[in-house]
């Protein structure tokens, strides 16, 4: 009885969770539609891991309600657990199994008969670009490998809903290009993702909607074009020699510039990137201020907090 | 029936990889019988000429029963690793938001941890074989004594499975500081007679003292009797005593498992 998952592939709910005194989720709402991606945004103790944790039927919730794939995930766990996959923070790559053998090994406690999981292992290997390398152990795959390797195990049963908890913490640029091209195929399959990350350049590139979480709570939400014009977008930013310069650089980038005097650094939001670096370098030139460093850059996740929740992120200790 | 077949299934793939891991990587299973085998020649051939068995009696005789049983105590540290890796690396999660049957996950960590100390033991008492240990009383009556020490085994792995989803692999690591004495105040290197009176007695109600007596008397080795209740009854306690760990670690592991989602 297929019944297609119309409408919201991800539903919470004032999700609330409790660790000892603190409440880690305190009224936590969110609706992913069917086949898009959703990045979960925010800093270390947010409590982003623990809203996928909830919802991929591992934690208990202290109040409210969650629905995957058309399933409470309480009520109904083992029915969301036979249709979603979870890929943590961690790999759970066997090292001293091959890339083969661990796919076999996901298929066969995913409950394939052997044959099936070597067919299903072999189709995953080629869709994943492992077929090369599907008879060496784990161990001598390199980073980005690994990470495809755990996506595709994750892939067995093509779930409808796939959470990825940080997928690309600790991976050089090259193997996060790799991991992004996967996460965009399998989206293309029909699969929805619930994707948490640290990362602002990572949800834009990947989420059609993005949540700011802080402190248990949603802060923002919205597209990424959305969340980054709220912000004003990309950021000047002028270092200079001397001290007594700060001043006139601050007049020089607006009202709204921040001053950094242990750095000697001076930046502001900025709308056109190319206008503005043009314009900023002719008025420092006309007063006779000489920059050590003038760089054009993309808000970081801490900006994007400052600018949406009025106050730093916090990191759990 | 399904789940049946599946909680089989699933427990011999789970077993399965941690055979795969063993036959790969032998420097590790090496490493492991390294540290009996190197036991058995220090007591046995070095500290074994000044050594006195209670009772009388040749102290190699009497110590391979003791090595068993230190071997197979010590492997309650090997449950607890496997176990807080899995936990800490994210696999446990991964089987916990997957369909497998979790009694799959434990009945496959029983089976693994079985084999490998079948295997133990078996290197163990041909080593012993080699210097001068030997069962008097017959095969079956051998057999029976190494199903006792693997029926201890069992017991042994639910306190790991527990103790492993309790603590961090670090922790784990460090289990050997109370390990260690734990299998040393007991009968399996020194005749609990020996003993000065309080520590006779933790060493003669000691588990480990119960299926170590039961052993030396099946395979007829020297250091069997003590007046005390729990000497007399090894063969009992040695059934009871795992029995007992089952009953109360069993529940625990499940519960403890489940807690998991605290």
């Amino acid at each position: 009885m297929g019944v297609e998952v119309v409408g919201h592939a991800v539903l919470a709910e004032g999700l609330r969770k409790r660790f000892g005194d603190k409440w880690a989720l305190d009224g936590f709402d969110l609706a992913v539609p069917a086949g898009t991606v959703c990045g979960l945004l925010g800093p270390n103790g947010a409590g982003k891991t623990t809203a996928v944790r909830i919802l991929a039927t591992l934690l208990r919730l202290d109040g409210g309600r969650g629905e995957v794939a058309g399933h409470d995930v309480v009520r109904e766990a083992p029915a969301v657990r036979r249709r979603v996959a979870l890929n943590g923070q961690q790999s759970t790559v066997d090292d001293v199994l091959t890339g083969r053998e661990n796919l076999v090994m996901w298929g066969r406690l995913y409950h394939l008969s052997r044959r099936q999981a070597r067919a299903r292992a072999d189709e995953l290997l080629e869709q994943f670009g492992l077929t090369d390398a599907a008879d060496k152990r784990a161990k001598q795959y390199s980073g980005g490998m690994r990470r495809r390797l755990d996506l595709a195990s994750s892939f067995i049963t093509r779930p409808s809903v796939l959470f990825l908890d940080e997928p690309t913490t600790g991976l050089d640029p090259r193997n996060r290009g790799e991991v992004w091209r996967e996460v965009r195929r399998v989206v293309t399959g029909g699969t929805t993702v619930l994707l948490t990350t640290q990362y602002l350049d990572e949800a834009d590139q990947l989420a059609d909607q993005v949540v700011v979480l802080d402190s248990g709570r949603v802060a923002a939400q919205g597209t990424p074009e959305r969340l980054k014009s709220t912000l004003g977008g990309d950021r000047i930013e002028v270092v200079v020699r001397d001290a007594g310069d700060l001043p006139v650089v601050r007049d020089v980038l607006g009202p709204d510039a921040e001053v950094d005097p242990d750095a000697f650094r001076v930046s502001a939001a900025v709308a056109d990137r190319v206008a503005a670096l043009t314009r900023v370098t002719s008025a420092l030139a006309s007063k006779g201020v000489e920059a050590e460093d003038i760089v054009l850059r993309r808000p970081t996740l801490d900006e994007v907090f400052l600018a949406i929740t009025g106050h730093k992120a916090q990191v759990r200790a | 029936m399904n789940a049946l077949r599946f909680a089989v299934v699933d427990s011999w793939v789970v077993a399965k990889r941690d055979l795969v891991h063993w036959v790969r990587e032998p420097v590790r299973v090496f490493a492991n019988l390294a540290y009996p085998i190197i036991s058995v020649l220090i007591f046995g051939l070095v500290f074994g000429s000044a050594m006195t068995v209670f009772g009388g009696g040749d102290y190699i005789a009497f110590l391979l029963p003791g090595m068993f049983g230190q071997t197979i105590a010590f492997g309650v540290a090997a449950t607890m690793m496997t176990v807080s890796i899995d936990a800490d690396r994210g696999v446990t999660d991964r089987f916990r938001a997957s369909p497998m049957s979790q009694t799959g996950v434990v009945a496959g960590r029983s089976l693994a941890d079985l084999v490998n100390s079948s295997l133990e033991l078996l290197v163990l008492a041909l080593c012993g074989l080699v210097i001068g240990w030997s069962f008097h009383n017959g095969l079956p009556n051998a057999l029976l004594a190494f199903a006792l020490f693997l029926w201890l085994r069992f017991a042994l792995v639910w306190i790991g499975i527990y103790l492993g989803l309790l603590v961090r692999p670090e922790a784990a690591s460090a289990s050997w500081m109370f390990l260690f004495p734990l299998t040393m105040f007991a009968n399996t290197f020194v005749s609990p007679e020996l003993m000065p009176g309080w520590l006779r007695v933790v060493a003669e109600w000691n588990p480990l003292s119960s299926t170590v007596a039961a052993a030396r008397e099946l395979f007829g080795n020297p250091g069997v009797g003590g007046d005390s209740w729990a000497a007399q009854n090894s063969l009992l306690l040695a059934v009871l005593w795992p029995a007992v760990f089952v009953a109360v670690f069993w529940p625990l592991s499940v519960l403890k498992y489940r807690n998991l989602s605290r």
